[in-house]
C-alpha cells in the first residue's frame, strides 16, 4: 500500500501502480498476468492506431460532422452496430480464452489464474448482453423501424444520439477496466453478498455497477424513444395491424425496455449505496437481504431475454417473407404471439433461482408460466415454416441464418422446457447445461437474427448489396461452431460440471472441452468471415449497386425508397392502405410514381451535445469507480450542463426546400424507370439494379 | 399528396391555435414521451416501496420508526407539497388560457417557495435523525427508508432546479412553444411527485408511526 498523500488521492483516488497490469506482469510474470498485460496492450495500441489513423487521414472533422454529431436515425443505427462489433471482438476473444483454459486445465491449473478466469466470464457476459446484444438490436431497430412505418426519424432524435453515446461511454468504461484495475469477478449477474465491500473491496464490482448503470440509462431513453415513435409517428393509414412484424417486435421490445430497465437501475444503485455509503440492502449483517437483489436483478433479467430475442423474431419474419416471396403466414397469430411473449416475460423471473428457497407452490407457478412461453414461440416457428411452404425460397445468407435459427432455436427451446421443470432444475442448475441452454437461445435467437437483418437491410443504408459468398461461409462456420462449442456443454452439464469452473478434475471431460474449444475457434472464423464479406463487398461495390431501392422484391415501405435512403427517408410521407403496402402498390402498378405535391421538409440539425454528455458521464462514472470525486463532480456538471444548455437552444432544425426534394425524387424515379427489372432467381447477380420484376 | 389525414390531438393541455399541424403533432409526442418517462420513474419508486416493505422490521437492534418519525413534520410536509401542486395548477390554467407571463411567473414562484420549504423541512428531519443516531448505516430498514424518501426529495430538488431554468428560459425566449411544452411536462412531473409523496406519507409515515 502507498501512503496516499492528499494530492494523490484528489487526482488519482485509490489508483496504485499495482493497478496497471503491466506492473503486475513485471512483478509476477505468470502466464495469467502476461495475458492480462497483453490484453491491456492491445486496448492501448488499438486506441492509438485508431487515433493516429484518423489524424493521419485527416478524418476527424468528417467523422465529427457527418457521424458523431449526426441525429439521423440511420447513421446512429450504424454507429450502434459498429460499436457492438468492436465489443463483440473482445468478448469473443475472451470466450476463446475460456474454452482454451478449460481444454487445458484438467487436473492442472492451466494458463489462467482463477481470479483472472472469473474476470473473463464476468466481462464476457456483461459485454455480450449490454454492449453487444443491446447495441446490435437497438442499432438495427434504429436503422429499419422508422423506414418501415413511413417516418422521417424517431420521435426524439437528440435523445437517440444521447443514448448512443451513453452506451459508448459504458463501453469505454469496460475497455478502460482492462488497462487500469481489475473487473468484477462476480459474474454478469453480480450477486451480493459476494460483490459487497466486505468480500470484494476492489474496483471490480464498481466497474460493473457503473458500466451497467450508464448503459441502462441509455437503453431506458431508447425504449421511450422507440415506443413514442411507433405510437405517434406512423404514416397515415398505417394502422396497428398493418405494421410490419419487425416494427411490432420493436414495439414490444421498447415497452419491455421501459418496464425492465428500472429494476436493473434500482439493483445496481442500491448495491452502490451499500458499497459507497455503507448501507445494508444486500449485506449479510444488520438486516440486509440479498434475495432482494436477486429478485430485482431477474425482474430485469428475464424480460431482458425477450428484449434480446423479439427483434430477431421480427427480422426472421421480414427475411423469411421476402426471400420466400409470400405474405407472412399467420400475421395475426405472430402479432399475438409477440404480445403474449412480452406479457408472459414478466411472470417467469423466479425460474432463475428455483433453488433459492421458495416453497414448492411458488416454484410450480413459475415453472408452469415458463413452459407457457413455449406455446407462442412454437406458434412463431410454425408460422415461419408455413411462410416458406410453396414459396419461391432463395437460400441467401440471411435466409440460411433464419433456417439455422429455426432448427437450433427449437433444440434450445426443448432444453428450456426441461429447465423450467423445477425438480430437473435442481439437478442441473449452475452447471454447464444452463450455459449451453442460454447460448443455444441467444446465438440463434439474437446474433443470427442481427446478422440476417444487417445483411438484409445493408443495401438500404449503403446503396449496394453484400456479396453472398462470404456470407454463406460465415453461416456455415457460425452454425458448425455453435454446435461444436455448445452441445458438449450439455453433456458436461448433465454430468455435473459446474459453470464458471477454472479447473476440472474429471479426465472424462477432456474430449468435450477440446471439441468445445474447436467450436469456439469455428465461431471466431464465422465472425471473421462477416468482416471479409463487408470488405469484399466494398471492393466490388460498383457491381453490387441497387439504386432503384428494392433488391429483394420485398414487401414493406422501406423498400419503396432509394438505396441508399435519403436523409429525410421519404420525399413525401406515404399514405398506407394495406398491410405490405409497397408490395400491393407494385402489383397494382402504383409504385414509383411522383407525388402531386412536395413540401419543405424540416430535419434536425446535428448536435455535439449527445457525444459530450455520453463521454462526460463515462468519465464521471470512472471517477466514481476510482473514488476520484473531483472528476466525478466536474464531469457530472459537464454532462448535466450540456443537457441543460441544449434546452436553451432554439435553432435546432434545418429546412430542405420542396424543390430540392422534388428534383431528387424525380431523378431517382427516372433512374428506376431506366433500370432493368430483375427476376427473383437472378437477384444475387450483377443484373440486380434494385428493381424487381413483377412476378405476381 | 392528397388525403393525408391530420393527426387528432387530445389532452395536450395547451392552446395551440395558429400552430401548424406538424408542429402540433410534435408537441403531442413531446408530452406523450414524458408520460412514458414518468411511467418508468413510477416503476423505480414502486420497486423502492417494495424493497422498503420487505425491510420493515429489519431494525437490527437500531432505532424503530415509532421512535424516529414525527407526525407533525410529516403532516406539514404533506400540506406544503399538496398546496404546491394546487398552485402549479395556476400555471397550467394561465398557459391554457392566455399565457400571460406575470401569472405564470407568480404561480411558478409560489410553487417554488413551497417546494423549497418542503425540501428544507425534509433536510431538517434527516439531520435530526442523524443527530439522534438513526443513520442509513444502522440497519437495512433505515437504509431503505432513507433511500426511498431521499429519492423523492432528490426528484423534488430536480423539479425546483427545473423551475429556475424555466424562469431563465422565459427571460430569454419569452413564452414560445418549447417553453410551453416544458411547463406542461414540469406540471406532470410535479403532480407525479405529489402522488408519490402521498404514498410515502401513508406507507412510510402513518404506518411507521404505529410501530
Amino acid at each position: 500500500m502507498h501512503d496516499p498523500s492528499v494530492l494523490w488521492y484528489i487526482f488519482l483516488g485509490r489508483f496504485e501502480w499495482d493497478s496497471l497490469p503491466f506492473v503486475e506482469a513485471w512483478r509476477h510474470p505468470t502466464t495469467s498476468e502476461i495475458i492480462a498485460a497483453c490484453a491491456s496492450g492491445i486496448v492501448i495500441i488499438g486506441a492509438l492506431v485508431v487515433f493516429a489513423g484518423i489524424t493521419y487521414f485527416r478524418k476527424w472533422r468528417y467523422l465529427w460532422t457527418e457521424w458523431f454529431t449526426s441525429l439521423d436515425h440511420k447513421k446512429i443505427g450504424v454507429m450502434y452496430i459498429i460499436f457492438a462489433v468492436i465489443m463483440m471482438a473482445r468478448a469473443l476473444i475472451e470466450a476463446a480464452l475460456m474454452r482454451l483454459q478449460q481444454a487445458i486445465a484438467i487436473n492442472n491449473p492451466g494458463i489462467l489464474a482463477p481470479d483472472h478466469f472469473a474476470q473473463l466470464f464476468t466481462t464476457h457476459g456483461t459485454i455480450m448482453i449490454f454492449f453487444v446484444a443491446m447495441p446490435l438490436l437497438i442499432g438495427l431497430i434504429n436503422v429499419a423501424m422508422p423506414l418501415q412505418i413511413g417516418a422521417r426519424d424517431v420521435a426524439f432524435p437528440f435523445l437517440n444520439s444521447m443514448s448512443l453515446w451513453m452506451t459508448v461511454g459504458g463501453g469505454c468504461l469496460m475497455m478502460v477496466s482492462l488497462v487500469v484495475g481489475k473487473f468484477s469477478t462476480g459474474g454478469w449477474s453480480g450477486y451480493p453478498p459476494f460483490t459487497e465491500l466486505r468480500f470484494n473491496g476492489g474496483v471490480g464490482p464498481d466497474y460493473w455497477i457503473w458500466a451497467l448503470t450508464i448503459s441502462s440509462l441509455g437503453n431506458m431513453a431508447t425504449g421511450i424513444n422507440f415506443a413514442v415513435t411507433i405510437y405517434k409517428l406512423r404514416a397515415p393509414g398505417m394502422m396497428w395491424m398493418r405494421m410490419p412484424l419487425f416494427t411490432w417486435t420493436a414495439f414490444c421490445t421498447a415497452i419491455l425496455i421501459i418496464f425492465a430497465m428500472p429494476p436493473l437501475t434500482v439493483a445496481t444503485l442500491l448495491l452502490a449505496a451499500d458499497r459507497y455509503l455503507g448501507m445494508h440492502f444486500f449485506t449479510n449483517a444488520l438486516g440486509g437481504n440479498m434475495m432482494n437483489f436477486v429478485n430485482l436483478f431477474w425482474l430485469f433479467g428475464h424480460p431482458e431475454v425477450y428484449i434480446l430475442i423479439l427483434p430477431a423474431f421480427g427480422v426472421y419474419s421480414e427475411v423469411v417473407a421476402a426471400y420466400s416471396s409470400k405474405a407472412l403466414y399467420g400475421y395475426t397469430s405472430l402479432v399475438l404471439a409477440t404480445a403474449a411473449i412480452a406479457i408472459l416475460s414478466f411472470t417467469v423471473w423466479l425460474h432463475h433461482f428455483f433453488t433459492m428457497g421458495q416453497s414448492a407452490g411458488i416454484n410450480s407457478f413459475f415453472g408452469v408460466a415458463t413452459m407457457l412461453i413455449g406455446i407462442p414461440t412454437g406458434v412463431k416457428i410454425y408460422d415461419w415454416i408455413w411462410t416458406m411452404f410453396w414459396g419461391e425460397v432463395r437460400f441467401t445468407a440471411p435466409m440460411l441464418f433464419s433456417i439455422a435459427f429455426m432448427i437450433t432455436f427449437t433444440i434450445g427451446g426443448a432444453t428450456g422446457i426441461m429447465l423450467a421443470f423445477p425438480p430437473l432444475d435442481y439437478m442441473v442448475h449452475n452447471t454447464l447445461f444452463l450455459v449451453a441452454h442460454f447460448h443455444n437461445m441467444l446465438i440463434p435467437g439474437l446474433l443470427f437474427g442481427m446478422f440476417a437483418g444487417f445483411q438484409y437491410w445493408f443495401p438500404k443504408l449503403f446503396g449496394f448489396r453484400l456479396e453472398e459468398k462470404w456470407g454463406r461461409i460465415s453461416v456455415f462456420f457460425w452454425v458448425v461452431g455453435f454446435y461444436l462449442a455448445f452441445l458438449p456443454l450439455y453433456v458436461m452439464g448433465a454430468s455435473g460440471a459446474a459453470r464458471r469452473t477454472a479447473e476440472f478434475f474429471n479426465p472424462a471431460f477432456r474430449p468435450w472441452t477440446i471439441i468445445a474449444m474447436l467450436g469456439a475457434l469455428a465461431i471466431f472464423a464465422g465472425f471473421g468471415c462477416l468482416f471479409l464479406q463487408v470488405w469484399s463487398s466494398i471492393r466490388n461495390r460498383y457491381a453490387l449497386l441497387v439504386p432503384a431501392g428494392d433488391p429483394w422484391d420485398a414487401r414493406t415501405l422501406e423498400w419503396s425508397i432509394p438505396c441508399p435512403a435519403p436523409e429525410y427517408n421519404f420525399s413525401v410521407i406515404p399514405q398506407v392502405s394495406h398491410r405490405d403496402d409497397f408490395y400491393w402498390r407494385k402489383v397494382n402498378g402504383s409504385a414509383y410514381k411522383p407525388a402531386d405535391h412536395y413540401r419543405d421538409i424540416e430535419m434536425p440539425k446535428n448536435s455535439g451535445v449527445g457525444p459530450i454528455m455520453g463521454i462526460a458521464t463515462g468519465i464521471c462514472f470512472f471517477g466514481l469507480v476510482w473514488h476520484i470525486w473531483l472528476y466525478a463532480a466536474v464531469f457530472f456538471f459537464v454532462a448535466t450542463g450540456a443537457g441543460i444548455s441544449r434546452s436553451f437552444m432554439r435553432d435546432l432544425h434545418k429546412i430542405i426546400p420542396a424543390a430540392e426534394v422534388e428534383a431528387e425524387h424525380r431523378r431517382w424515379l427516372a433512374q428506376a424507370a431506366a433500370a432493368r427489372p430483375v427476376r427473383r432467381q437472378l437477384e444475387l447477380t450483377p443484373a440486380n439494379e434494385g428493381l424487381a420484376a413483377c412476378q405476381g | 399528396m392528397s388525403g393525408v389525414s391530420e393527426p387528432e390531438l387530445r389532452h395536450v393541455g395547451l392552446t395551440l391555435e395558429g400552430v401548424p399541424p406538424l408542429k402540433r403533432a410534435q408537441v403531442e409526442s413531446d408530452v406523450f414521451g414524458f408520460w412514458a418517462f414518468l411511467m418508468s420513474d413510477a416503476l423505480i419508486f414502486a420497486l423502492l416501496f417494495a424493497i422498503y416493505a420487505t425491510m420493515i422490521g429489519r431494525y437490527a437492534g437500531g432505532p424503530t420508526p415509532g421512535q424516529e418519525f414525527k407526525f407533525h413534520s410529516a403532516f406539514w410536509e404533506t400540506a406544503l407539497l399538496l398546496t404546491s401542486s394546487f398552485t402549479y395548477g395556476g400555471v397550467s390554467i394561465a398557459l391554457k388560457h392566455d399565457a400571460k407571463r406575470r401569472w405564470i411567473v407568480l404561480f411558478t414562484a409560489i410553487t417554488f417557495c413551497l417546494g423549497a420549504y418542503f425540501v428544507r423541512m425534509e433536510c431538517h428531519e434527516f439531520t435530526t435523525m442523524f443527530h439522534d443516531g438513526a443513520t442509513p448505516e444502522d440497519s437495512g430498514y433505515l437504509s431503505s427508508f432513507f433511500v426511498l424518501v431521499a429519492m423523492h426529495g432528490f426528484h423534488v430538488t430536480c423539479g425546483l432546479i427545473w423551475m429556475l431554468l424555466m424562469g431563465a428560459q422565459m427571460a430569454i425566449h419569452g413564452i414560445d412553444q418549447r417553453v410551453k411544452v416544458n411547463f406542461v411536462r414540469l406540471g406532470l412531473f410535479w403532480h407525479f411527485l405529489d402522488i408519490v409523496w402521498v404514498c410515502i406519507f401513508t406507507i412510510v409515515y402513518l404506518h411507521g408511526l404505529q410501530r
